[in-house]
C-alpha cells in the first residue's frame, strides 16, 4: 500500500468523522471545545459561519454527524452534538457586532426564489460581497419549511425570527406574500443570476383509495396542514386522528394533533417500525406523548358513514427481505383492520413541483421531475439559473439545503466574475502542534468516561396544552460542560514523521485502543488483516507511513483512535505530534471564524 | 495533562481461551522514560501471558530495585507481586516457589540488580533450578542514577559522558549456561516477534528459564558509540526466530524439513526453531557457549533460544516437596497428631 499523503487536507478531514459527515462540514470538535471553555459566542459563530442557523439546527437538525461520531464506536452513544449546538445558541451574547455587513455594491443583482434555508444561505454568502439580493417568497415571513413545517413546540418562532433576521439584515430586499408564478418573468428582468430554492412543496396524497373524495373534508395533506397550523389558519382537529406515514413530517403531524384537541392519535405506517424514515429520537418523542405507532399496516379504504369519515381499513402485512436488498410487504392474510377516526393526516412523502418554470427558460428536467444540474456547481441547463435545497435533488433536510446554498453562492460568484465554475476555491485549512510540555497538550486530551444524557423535557401535561411551548428545555450549563467533554477531539490529529522514528514500539505498546501496528507492508486488504486488531471497518481509513529503517511500515487504523495523545507522549523522538486541524470549506463570503 | 491511561479499549479486541482480552493483562501506565526498551518488554510479557491464556491471578511477579524492577507495576495489574530488596529477588522467588508451587513466577531484574549487587543470589537461583521465568532488562547502564556504566556494559562502549568502558562486560547468558541453567535465551526489546514466543516457552518450561533481553536506555545509552542503542543493536543482531505452540493448540503451520527443528516441552507444548540450517543445536550446552563466544568475536549478538533441557527437574522436585502447594496444606496435614507420630516411631524400632 502506498504511503498516506497527509499533505492532502482531505485525509485529516475524513478523520474528523462528525465534520466530514456534516453536509456543511461544520467544525464540530472546535465549537464543542469552545462550549466547554464557556465561550458560547465564539462557538455560535463557528457554527453560524458554516450552517447559518445554529439555533434552528441545534433543535431540529437530522444530525448526520451523530451516527458518524467516533465516540459511538468506542462506547455506546455518540456525543450529543446537536443539543450542544443549541447550548451555544441559547447562551451566546449579542453577536450582531461580529456578523458581516452588506458589502459595497458591486453592481450585480441576484434573484432568490423561495425564502428557505438554501436561499437565505446564498444571500448570507453573497450580500457581504456587495451583491444586491432580491428574495421572493409566498409566505408572510422568511424561513420556508423551517417556519411552515416544523412545529413551534420544537422550534420557537423567536429563534427562527432571530436567525432569519441576521440574514435579512444584510440589506436583502425581500418580497413576501408573493408567489412567483413564472421563472421567465424573473429572467426577463436584469438579474445576473437566479437561485431557485423553492423546496419540495407538494405533499403526496392517496387519490385512488376508496372513499378519498367522499371523506375529503376530514382528510388533510400533512405538509399543508402543518403550514396552516403554523400560520394559524387551523386551530383544532378531531379527537380521534390517524396519521399516515412514517417520516419526520408524520411525527410532527401527530404531535401537533395532540396539541390541537387530538386525544386518540395514532401513527399508522406500512413499513416495520425499524424501517421507518423518521429519526429514532422523533419516534421516541411521539411515543412519549402517548401516540402509538402501528407498523405493518397498509391503508386500504377510507370508510364513510352518513357522508362523513368514520375510519379507515388497513391490511396487515409482513416485510420480507430479499437477498438483493429488496423489501417486499406481503399480506398476512388476516382480516382487514378497522380503525375509527374523525380526521386523517396524510404524511407519506413530498414531491418537487415546478409548474412555474416554463420550458422556454431552457431549464431542463429529468424524467423524475427534478432539474438537470451539475452536482459540483448546482448550475442548471440555463447557465444563470442555479438550484439548491430540496428543489435541487428532492427532499433532504435543512443542513443539506445550507450546504447547497454555500455551494451555489460560490458558483454564482464565479459565474458573475467570468471564472470557470469548476475552479472551486480550496478549503481554509490550518494544522498546528498542540504540544505544551512532556505530558501536556493545549486541549483536554484525556477521554472522560461520562455517558450521554438526554435533554430534559417540560412536563407532558403542560407541553400538550400549549402548541408553542418548547418541549425540550436544553442542557443546563453544567451538563453542557460534561457532555462537551465527551468529545474525543478528533481534530487533534496524530501526525507521524517517519524520519524521526526509531521503532522502539512505545506508541504501539501504550495505545489504549490498539490502533498502531508496525508490520511489513502489503496491499490494503491484506494489510488491514495484519494489524494487531484487524482494521475491519472499511469506512475508516488506515494511515500507512513510508518504509522505516527495519523495512516495516507504521500503520494506524483511524477507526477507534481516542486522540488521547499518549502515542505522542510516549514517543522519545517526537515522531508523533498532536496537531490541531481546522478545516473550513470555502465560501463565497470572506472567512469569519479562524481557528482559535 | 495525562498520566492516566484512558479506560476505553478497542471494541473488537480478540479474546483468549479464558475469554480475557489483552487489556485484562494491562498494568498501570508506565512512568519510565518515553521510548524505554523496558516498556516493550512489559508489553511482550503482557502479550505472552494473554496468548498462553494464563489466568492473571495465577501469576506472581517478583523484582528487585531499578528501572527494570519498577516494570512489574506496568503489566499484569491483577496478578500477585513482590518488589523486593536490591538484588534479593532470587531469595524471595525461591521461598515463594517453595510455598506455592502452583503459580507461574515471572522475575524481572536489570543488569545492576542481577550482575552487580544481586550476582551472589542470582547464581544460586540458577544452580537450584527454581521453576520461574527470569528476565533481565539489560541496558548496560544505571539509568536510574544518571547512566553510569553497569557490569554488563561492553568493553569499548562509550558512555553518554564520553568515557570509554575499559572492562569486559559480564555475559549473563554464558554465565547461566556455565552454572547449568536448563533454559537460556537472549532477545531484544525491539523484536517482539522473537521475545513473545521466548517468554511463552520460558513460562511453559519446568525449571529455571533465563532470558537476557537487550533493552536500550533511551535516555542514557542510545547515542552513537553505545553498543546497546536501538541502532547498534539492530545493526548487529543475529536472530534465530522461533514459534511457540502451546500443548492444547492444534499445530496449523507446516514447516519444511531442514529449515526448522522442534523441541517438545514437558507439558506437550512445542517450540519451533527456525534457521536450523546453521547447525545450531539447543541441546548442546558446550556448543551454545561456543556459538555465543564466536558471535561475540565477530561483533554479532546471537539472539534466540540458546539452550534448553526439556526434561530437567525443578527445585520442588529435587527437594521432594509435597505435590500440593504448601500454602494449601491445613493444620491436620501439617500436624497429623500423636497417632501418626507413634506409627513413625514404631517404624524406627
Amino acid at each position: 500500500m502506498k504511503p498516506t499523503d497527509t499533505s492532502d487536507p482531505e485525509y485529516f478531514h475524513r478523520v474528523v468523522d462528525c465534520q466530514y459527515a456534516c453536509p456543511a462540514h461544520t467544525p464540530v470538535p472546535e465549537y464543542i471545545r469552545l462550549i466547554a471553555q464557556q465561550r458560547y459566542t465564539d462557538a455560535y459563530l463557528i457554527n453560524w459561519e458554516s450552517n447559518v442557523f445554529p439555533g434552528v439546527l441545534g433543535r431540529t437538525c437530522d444530525r448526520p454527524c451523530e451516527p458518524a461520531c467516533r465516540r459511538g464506536r468506542v462506547e455506546e452513544e455518540p456525543v450529543a452534538i446537536c443539543r450542544l449546538k443549541r447550548v451555544a445558541a441559547d447562551h451566546k451574547d449579542d453577536v450582531r457586532d461580529r456578523l458581516p455587513k452588506a458589502g459595497k455594491p458591486n453592481g450585480r443583482k441576484i434573484a432568490l426564489i423561495g425564502g428557505g434555508p438554501a436561499s437565505l444561505t446564498v444571500a448570507r454568502d453573497l450580500a457581504p460581497l456587495g451583491y444586491e439580493m432580491h428574495l421572493f417568497d409566498a409566505q408572510a415571513k422568511g424561513g420556508g419549511f423551517m417556519r411552515s413545517e416544523i412545529p413551534s413546540f420544537r422550534l420557537p418562532e423567536t429563534v427562527l425570527d432571530e436567525e432569519v433576521g441576521y440574514v435579512l439584515d444584510l440589506g436583502i430586499k425581500a418580497t413576501f406574500d408573493t408567489y412567483v408564478d413564472s421563472l421567465q418573468s424573473i429572467l426577463d428582468q436584469d438579474y445576473d443570476a437566479v437561485f431557485v430554492g423553492t423546496g419540495a412543496p407538494r405533499g403526496r396524497d392517496l387519490p385512488n383509495l376508496p372513499g378519498r373524495a367522499d371523506a375529503d373534508a376530514n382528510i388533510h395533506i400533512g405538509l399543508d396542514w402543518l403550514a396552516n397550523v403554523a400560520f394559524e389558519h387551523v386551530k383544532k382537529i378531531g379527537k380521534r386522528v390517524i396519521v399516515l406515514g412514517g417520516g419526520n413530517t408524520a411525527m410532527d403531524c401527530c404531535r401537533t394533533s395532540r396539541r390541537l384537541g387530538g386525544e386518540d392519535v395514532k401513527v399508522i405506517v406500512r413499513s416495520p417500525f425499524a424501517d421507518m424514515k423518521a429519526s429514532d429520537w422523533e419516534k421516541e418523542d411521539a411515543i412519549h406523548e402517548g401516540i402509538p405507532i402501528l407498523d405493518n399496516h397498509v391503508p386500504k379504504e377510507f370508510v364513510v358513514e352518513d357522508g362523513k369519515l368514520a375510519g379507515m381499513r388497513f391490511e396487515k402485512v409482513e416485510a420480507i427481505y430479499h437477498e438483493d436488498g429488496r423489501r417486499e410487504l406481503v399480506p398476512t392474510g388476516e382480516d382487514l383492520v378497522f380503525v375509527p377516526c374523525d380526521d386523517v393526516l396524510i404524511a407519506i412523502g413530498q414531491e418537487n413541483a415546478f409548474p412555474w418554470i416554463e420550458p422556454t427558460t431552457g431549464v431542463n428536467f429529468s424524467s423524475k421531475g427534478l432539474p438537470v444540474l451539475d452536482p459540483l456547481t448546482l448550475q442548471s441547463t440555463c447557465p444563470n439559473v442555479f438550484f439548491g435545497g430540496d428543489a435541487a435533488f428532492g427532499p433532504e433536510n435543512i443542513i443539506t439545503a445550507v450546504a447547497h446554498g454555500h455551494k451555489a453562492a460560490v458558483s454564482i460568484d464565479l459565474f458573475c466574475s467570468d471564472v470557470d465554475l469548476k475552479m472551486r476555491p480550496a478549503p481554509h485549512v490550518t494544522l498546528i502542534s498542540q504540544k505544551m510540555g512532556i505530558h501536556e497538550w493545549s486541549y483536554d486530551s484525556e477521554p472522560v468516561d461520562d455517558k450521554r444524557e438526554a435533554v430534559p423535557l417540560v412536563a407532558l401535561e403542560k407541553a400538550l396544552k400549549d402548541r408553542s411551548l418548547e418541549v425540550e428545555l436544553g442542557f443546563d450549563l453544567e451538563t453542557a460542560f460534561q457532555q462537551a467533554e465527551r468529545c474525543l477531539n478528533c481534530d487533534a490529529q496524530t501526525v507521524f514523521m517517519p524520519g524521526n522514528c526509531i521503532e522502539c514500539d512505545a506508541c504501539t505498546d501504550i495505545c489504549p485502543t490498539t490502533c498502531i501496528s508496525f508490520v511489513e507492508n502489503a496491499p490494503e486488504p491484506e494489510l488491514r488483516q495484519k494489524l494487531l486488531v484487524p482494521a475491519t471497518n472499511e469506512e475508516q481509513p488506515i494511515y500507512v507511513s513510508e518504509k522505516l529503517p527495519t523495512g516495516k511500515v507504521l500503520v494506524k487504523d483511524e477507526d477507534v483512535c481516542l486522540h488521547c495523545g499518549l502515542c505522542a507522549e510516549r514517543c522519545p523522538t517526537a515522531a508523533w505530534d498532536m496537531q490541531m486541524f481546522f478545516y473550513n470549506t470555502a465560501k463565497a463570503a470572506p472567512i469569519l471564524g479562524e481557528a482559535t | 495533562m495525562s498520566y492516566i491511561k484512558p479506560n476505553f479499549r478497542h471494541p473488537r479486541l480478540p479474546t483468549n481461551a479464558l475469554g480475557y482480552t489483552v487489556a485484562d493483562y494491562d498494568g498501570s501506565i508506565s512512568t519510565l522514560c518515553a521510548g524505554c526498551g523496558h516498556d516493550s518488554i512489559s508489553a511482550a510479557i503482557r502479550n505472552a501471558c494473554f496468548l498462553s491464556s494464563i489466568p492473571p491471578h495465577r501469576i506472581a511477579k517478583v523484582s528487585g530495585i531499578g528501572c527494570s524492577s519498577k516494570m512489574p507495576t506496568y503489566f499484569l495489574g491483577k496478578s500477585h507481586g513482590f518488589n523486593s530488596v536490591h538484588g534479593r529477588m532470587p531469595s524471595v522467588a525461591t521461598g515463594a516457589s517453595l510455598a506455592n508451587r502452583s503459580l507461574t513466577y515471572i522475575g524481572v531484574s536489570g543488569d545492576g540488580d542481577t550482575a552487580s549487587i544481586g550476582m551472589g543470589q542470582f547464581i544460586h537461583l540458577v544452580r537450584r533450578n527454581v521453576n520461574m521465568t527470569y528476565i533481565v532488562a539489560n541496558n548496560g547502564c544505571y539509568g536510574l542514577t544518571k547512566g553510569q556504566d553497569s557490569a554488563t556494559a561492553d568493553e569499548g562502549s562509550i558512555s553518554k559522558y564520553g568515557d570509554v568502558n575499559a572492562f569486559e562486560g559480564i555475559d549473563l547468558a554464558s554465565l547461566a549456561l556455565l552454572q547449568g541453567a536448563s533454559f537460556v535465551a537472549r532477545s531484544f526489546s525491539g523484536d517482539k516477534e522473537q521475545l513473545e514466543p521466548l517468554i511463552r516457552a520460558a513460562m511453559g518450561h519446568n525449571g529455571f528459564a533465563f532470558i537476557d533481553v537487550i533493552s536500550p536506555c533511551v535516555t542514557f545509552n542510545n547515542h552513537v558509540g553505545s553498543t546497546k542503542s536501538y541502532a547498534a543493536t539492530r545493526d548487529h543482531l543475529d536472530v534465530m526466530p522461533l514459534d511457540f505452540v502451546p500443548m492444547r493448540e492444534e499445530i496449523r503451520t507446516q514447516y519444511s524439513e531442514g529449515t526448522s527443528k522442534s523441541v517438545t516441552l514437558h507439558d506437550g507444548s512445542v517450540i519451533y526453531l527456525h534457521k536450523a540450517e546453521t547447525g545450531f543445536a539447543t541441546d548442546d550446552r558446550t556448543g551454545s557457549l561456543n556459538a555465543i563466544q564466536k558471535a561475540k568475536e565477530e561483533g554479532r549478538i546471537l539472539t534466540g533460544l540458546l539452550y534448553l533441557d526439556p526434561d530437567t527437574q525443578d527445585l520442588n522436585h529435587n527437594l521432594d516437596i509435597a505435590s500440593r502447594p504448601l500454602n494449601e496444606l491445613g493444620k491436620d496435614e501439617l500436624c497429623p497428631g500423636s497417632k501418626v507420630l507413634n506409627s513413625i516411631n514404631e517404624g524406627l524400632r
